[in-house]
């Protein structure tokens, strides 16, 4: 092709691409969700908490540090194979608080109903989350309750805020990212969204896929017992470990080389991937984690991980490169190397 | 996995990549035509794998990219209609039309609805018997059965309230159309393994002979693709130009034809215009006589609508495998997937989304 068609093609000036209402996109996870935070929200409430961007804020009070976060879970349907909205809203936030380095304490709750949603189910998802916060050993210490009218929200919404302590030494922050560190990952990859996906009415599909909505304070506890130094840690939620990794090299402004050989996954949730077109390592989980520490403490840290029952499967799947570019990396199963980028939009099934 | 792992393994892989290396003497460009392949091509890098003289050109095999943007625009028509509920594959949600696409149109109110097979939208018509169902059908003769299926037992269910907008295309034509053309610059054709899978090879024996290419029908693992490639460069280097099957665990000579019969009996094949390609003779597909009253152009009454293409967008010759996605210069800065200018940055089977999503990096990288 040459310069003049090119210039040709260059005539019309195309519309300013930005999208003037909300889209399902903007909640994916992927660049919208980022565009919509870093363009919108963020400079709106900038501060020295708030611009660390990390899954939790970290302040201090005294000399003791504190770690704070809040989500809200709209998960659809509500009960899963492997959980439910009331398990997954105790244990996501317990998460976000465990990858500040903190032990998690407290917790609040607050419901939107739908009218006319069956007090039955309610009763199921409140016990759910006592469960999970006896498991998780957090304390729900206050909470709200509004109602909608019916068609004005879907079912149940919650959203829960958790407090924690940040442990002593513990400095967990993408800019302590280093080159040689080593990064692993604490089971297998992409569980919770394939069963999401298989027990929705839509898709009809069945599979032994059960979430893997789980509490990871148990786990850090014990790589906490044998060392603090770890840089980085992160629950590969929304987005998957591709998002997460990517938002990690963009902090950290380093790159990263992942091995898809040692990325732990399950057969079933291979196919379940293969028949619907996803990409696992775009798919959420709700369980793992994901540790970038020096090369010196992996092996130790790998072991303690394996030892405890939520890290059977864990793996050393990458580490920090010298390369001066900023990306995520992966050697491909058949050896070769290819980018991987951060999610675009929604993962929409393909059709052939 | 089986039926999967074996078809990635890596030494198998280097292998037939030496062999390829081995053979090769002379510039050859080589057309993956489906868009599946180049997502493999793309997710694997395998270009990585081929000497530089082996050149892959990325072909029109992206149903989403070619459907025409007059559809496009119908499409979002009838689903604007609040009496309508719209259902189509994911892909299609996010193609631009003139002024907008139909996850806009689902964000303002309208009930659009991913589904996963045709079948689905018969059994939505059937749930909501006050509102009108359509089905945007697209795709080749991979997924056109499965949408004469959904059409037929709507016409057994005596369903008044359902309809497909069609845009199916058939591959071969489109082919001919490419080879035959003054720009044509491909040496070599893999064809699409599903598309065989369901109509055999039959159609390709005249096509190879008429222009003097081989065509290799090529499955959709690195394997299959490395393969493909290396028996069409051997055929190249010998002089030859047969049709090989590389995908003969799946494909057959007659194909699927218990499919093809059920195809004949709801379609009619029509000239369709391509998007980025234009019009092709006898490569459509149409409700015949007996199934029309399923056509949603026929029940909606839509005038002809007028299009506005983006003049940035070069995916025309993307298609062609004129351009590469990373020759416009729109690429990765107007146009990406979250604002894409054409339908190619939109599918994962658009090579300018496959380019975004595994090279866009690398290609910045290279060009600093």
């Amino acid at each position: 092709m040459n310069d003049t068609n090119l210039s040709a093609k260059l005539n019309c000036p195309i519309s300013s691409g930005e999208y003037e209402k909300i889209l399902i996109a903007h909640g994916g996870g992927g660049i919208l969700s980022h565009d919509l935070i870093t363009k919108l929200i963020q400079p709106q409430f900038s501060n020295e908490y708030l611009d660390v961007m990390h899954d939790s804020a970290v302040f201090g009070i005294n000399k003791q540090r504190f770690a704070f976060t809040t989500d809200s879970y709209v998960v659809k349907p509500i009960f899963f194979p492997g959980g439910d909205i009331g398990k997954l809203s105790v244990y996501g936030t317990v998460n976000d608080l465990v990858c500040a380095g903190a032990k998690p304490l407290y917790i609040s709750v607050a419901f939107i109903i739908e009218e006319g949603f069956p007090i039955e189910d309610f009763k199921k998802v409140i016990a759910s989350m006592r469960e999970a916060a006896e498991f998780a050993r957090v304390k729900i210490i206050t909470g709200d309750t509004k109602v909608v009218e019916k068609g004005k929200g879907d079912q149940i919404f919650i959203n829960t805020s958790g407090i924690g302590l940040v442990y002593d030494e513990v400095n967990i922050s993408p800019k302590n990212l280093a080159i040689g560190d080593k990064i692993i990952l604490s089971g297998k990859i992409a569980e919770h969204g394939i069963a999401i996906m298989s027990s929705r009415e839509s898709l009809e599909f069945e599979t032994k896929i059960v979430s893997d909505a789980a509490p990871l304070n148990g786990l850090v506890e014990e790589v906490f017992k044998v060392t603090k130094n770890i840089h980085v840690m992160r629950d590969p939620t929304r987005g998957g470990i591709a998002s997460a990794l990517n938002e990690i090299v963009k902090s950290a402004k380093k790159e990263i080389v992942i091995d898809e050989l040692n990325i732990p996954i399950s057969e079933e949730v291979k196919g379940a991937c293969e028949i619907l077109g996803f990409d696992p390592l775009y798919i959420a989980n709700e369980g793992k984690l994901l540790i970038c520490l020096p090369r010196s403490e992996s092996e130790k840290v790998l072991g303690v991980i394996k030892n405890h029952p939520m890290g059977r499967d864990a793996q050393i799947i990458g580490e920090v490169t010298d390369q001066n570019s900023v990306r995520v990396l992966m050697k491909t199963i058949i050896g070769t190397k290819r980018i991987i980028d951060m999610i675009s939009g929604e993962q929409l099934p393909r059709i052939c | 996995m089986k039926f999967i792992d074996e078809y990635r393994d890596a030494s198998t892989i280097e292998i037939i990549s030496q062999k390829i290396f081995e053979v090769t003497t002379h510039n050859w460009n080589i057309m993956e035509i489906c868009g599946g392949q180049t997502h493999t091509i793309m997710k694997y890098n395998l270009e990585s794998l081929l000497p530089h003289n082996v050149n892959l050109i990325h072909g029109p095999g992206c149903p989403v990219c070619v459907t025409p943007l007059q559809i496009i625009d119908k499409a979002i028509e009838i689903a604007s209609r609040k009496d309508v509920i719209f259902t189509s594959y994911g892909d299609m949600l996010r193609v631009p039309g003139s002024k907008n696409d139909l996850l806009s149109i689902k964000a303002n109110g309208s009930d659009v609805r991913i589904i996963y097979s045709p079948i689905d939208s018969v059994k939505i018509a059937e749930q909501n018997p006050v509102k009108q169902i359509v089905f945007l059908a697209i795709g080749f003769e991979t997924t056109a059965p499965a949408t004469a299926m959904a059409v037929r037992l709507a016409k057994q269910k005596e369903l008044e309230n359902y309809s497909i907008l069609c845009a199916h295309v058939l591959v071969p034509p489109a082919i001919e159309l490419l080879l035959s053309s003054p720009q044509n610059k491909v040496d070599g054709v893999l064809a699409a393994g599903h598309v065989c899978t369901v109509m055999g090879m039959k159609e390709y024996y005249q096509i190879s002979n008429r222009y003097k290419v081989p065509i290799v029908i090529t499955g959709f693992e690195p394997y299959d693709i490395m393969k493909g490639i290396y028996y069409a460069v051997l055929q190249l280097e010998q002089n030859k130009h047969e049709v090989e099957n590389q995908y003969s665990r799946v494909v057959t000579n007659e194909g699927n034809t218990h499919a093809q019969k059920i195809m004949r009996d709801v379609f009619n094949v029509v000239d369709r215009n391509w998007r980025g390609i234009g019009l092709i003779t006898n490569s459509g597909l149409e409700l015949s006589e007996s199934f029309s009253k399923f056509d949603a152009e026929r029940i909606f009454f839509l005038e002809n609508i007028s299009t506005v293409e983006s003049n940035m967008c070069i995916s025309g010759e993307v298609l062609q495998g004129i351009s590469k996605p990373i020759d416009c210069p729109a690429f990765g800065n107007q146009c990406n997937p979250e604002h894409p200018l054409g339908a190619p940055m939109v599918s994962s089977e658009g090579a300018c989304a496959a380019y975004y999503q595994y090279k866009v990096q690398t290609a910045n990288f290279n060009r600093q």
